[in-house]
């Protein structure tokens, strides 16, 4: 048969077409823009070589601080939400009454918008009437109840704290799919061999669910570098710049019309993720090849 | 086996879920319960039940918040939206599996690279002024199905690579082309793929934030998140009209959720994990 012929390339063609103009056409013009002074005050576009650069690498501006929290929250979701989960799956796959019940009822947050679960959320941690701190008073722990969203030091942790809770849930269900979906007989000869729990884990779980594992742990990275309504709804990243993440830097550049710096921002973050994104899509479609 | 050590256990796994559960429907509750409460008893979320039932709040947020538009609004884009992304994403997947050459891979691998590029907005903003598609609900369209190609892509590819070849060997026999091929063999074959990816595809469009509020300045145009981020604003101390907001908007949600449970859960994990 003739592939050519029964596969046509035109098959791809509008996928390809609004791939490339809407979404690969832009970080490679904003690339081009980056190096320029391109801003809403003025109509003309000039040459400025590498001066925004310059200007978010430079230690008295904040930029350096936007991508750092950028790396710590998408570290400390991933750590949280992979770990718990894990703990959870591997406690909940087996023996629990009601499971459909529980799955479906930890996976909801996941669907639900992000910015609405924030919101929602922003009242929850209410320093004053938030009834985060309304419970901690009434459990007789009132030192407990802190400014969540409003004290420097915590703002981030409560940012993280939130995406762990909205998230969990969804790596939670794909490890209880992954773990379900070892065979039993592995686990059987093992108890001939009258193994302990954390063998079980160690030589049975943990190498047939690494895969699995892998594939969370990449979500979870791209999810966390690319993340903006959580933090933008949360703390709009304030106070201050404390919990300011790229993209949310990148939306305040493009409010003030310092187009120039909001895309020398955005081509940083695209340096970033071309690295990291590479090798985190080798895992992801490595999985498909082994399977054919 | 140890056996009358077995029910302790059993019994704190039991506990620990529905300790989680209760944790995650917390929020929930609070919004329903928040949403039904006059404007004195809230101030804030708390769980007191609403000293009287008011369904006035529902009325009042329909009216005030743009709630009908901000539904149609969403409904189209994420329709209109999902029909194309799966379409386009199926044809392509189906060529890229099927044709497995250096330069089919290369293109696929090129296509589903975007799962991880992050979007440039600023600059994406000049590609839409160009292409005057700025603040069109066209524009909004096609952004949410260029977005959402690369995923799509990926997800069906695994699906089209399962349906033999030898089908297609028997419809090209007897005298099938290209387009027929694909859309009267292929393409019914994919009902399964089509139900967890266009539900996945939907609910992700659905819930998008950050491309309607760059390119989107006319209020008429908003989707739903909009709306509410732009009601959460006016009405920061009305927490029974938020509520009550926040309860529309994400009914629909919840509703497709528990109807295509099984769908939603198969797609998410159809890519992570390998049986």
């Amino acid at each position: 048969m003739d592939k050519k012929k029964i596969y046509p390339w035109y098959l791809a063609a509008g996928a390809f077409a609004f791939y490339t103009v809407l979404y690969l056409l832009p970080s490679i013009i904003g690339i081009g823009y980056s190096f320029t002074d391109w801003s809403s005050y003025s109509d003309q576009v000039n040459f400025i070589g590498l001066d925004n650069f310059k200007e978010i690498f430079s230690a008295d501006r904040n930029y350096l601080d936007y991508i750092r929290n950028t790396f710590w929250f998408t570290a400390a979701t991933t750590i949280g939400k992979t770990g718990l989960a894990l703990l959870l799956a591997l406690l909940l796959s087996q023996n629990v009454k009601g499971m459909n019940f529980h799955r479906s009822v930890m996976y909801l947050p996941s669907v639900l918008s992000i910015l609405i679960v924030s919101l929602v959320f922003t009242s929850i941690l209410n320093p004053k009437n938030g009834i985060l701190n309304e419970f901690f008073r009434a459990i007789g722990l009132p030192f407990l109840a802190k400014n969540w969203l409003t004290d420097p030091n915590l703002a981030m942790w409560s940012v993280i704290g939130v995406d762990v809770w909205r998230g969990m849930g969804y790596i939670m269900t794909i490890l209880i799919v992954g773990i379900l979906s070892i065979s039993p007989t592995y686990y059987e000869a093992a108890a001939i061999d009258g193994v302990n729990g954390w063998q079980k884990f160690r030589y049975i779980t943990y190498p047939l669910l690494k895969p699995t594992l892998a594939v969370t742990i990449v979500l979870n990275v791209l999810y966390g570098l690319k993340v903006f309504d959580i933090v933008f709804a949360l703390t709009n990243g304030g106070p201050g710049r404390a919990t300011e993440v790229m993209y949310t830097g990148v939306f305040k550049e493009f409010s003030l019309g310092r187009y120039g710096v909001g895309t020398a921002l955005s081509t940083v973050m695209f340096v970033i993720m071309v690295m990291t994104g590479l090798f985190m899509i080798k895992i992801l479609t490595g999985n498909e090849v082994q399977e054919q | 086996m140890n056996i009358k050590r077995i029910p302790p256990f059993v019994l704190f796994k039991n506990i620990v879920a529905w300790l989680l559960s209760i944790i995650m429907l917390v929020p929930l509750a609070l919004i329903v319960m928040t949403a039904f409460k006059s404007g004195q008893d809230a101030v804030t979320l708390s769980f007191a039940l609403p000293k009287q039932w008011d369904v006035s709040n529902l009325t009042t947020v329909i009216e005030r918040g743009r709630l009908y538009r901000g539904f149609l609004n969403s409904f189209l884009y994420a329709g209109a939206g999902t029909v194309m992304t799966v379409m386009l994403a199926s044809m392509a997947s189906y060529m890229f599996s099927r044709r497995r050459t250096r330069g089919s891979q290369i293109l696929y691998f090129f296509l589903v690279l975007g799962i991880v590029l992050p979007t440039n907005y600023v600059a994406l903003m000049k590609v839409m002024q160009v292409l005057h598609l700025i603040n069109q609900r066209i524009g909004i369209i096609f952004l949410y199905t260029a977005t959402q190609i690369p995923f799509m892509v990926f997800l069906i590819y695994g699906f089209v690579s399962r349906i033999p070849i030898s089908l297609d060997e028997a419809a090209v026999m007897d005298g099938c082309g290209p387009l027929r091929l694909f859309f009267s063999v292929i393409f019914p074959l994919l009902k399964p793929v089509f139900i967890s990816a266009g539900v996945l595809c939907f609910l992700n469009m659905w819930n998008e934030f950050i491309l309607p509020l760059y390119f989107l300045n006319a209020t008429d145009k908003w989707p739903m998140t909009l709306a509410v981020y732009n009601f959460f604003g006016q009405f920061g101390r009305q927490w029974n009209l938020i509520c009550a907001n926040v309860l529309l908007t994400i009914l629909p949600v919840i509703i497709v959720y528990l109807l295509c449970q099984k769908h939603i859960v198969g797609g998410l994990t159809a890519g992570a994990v390998k049986g």
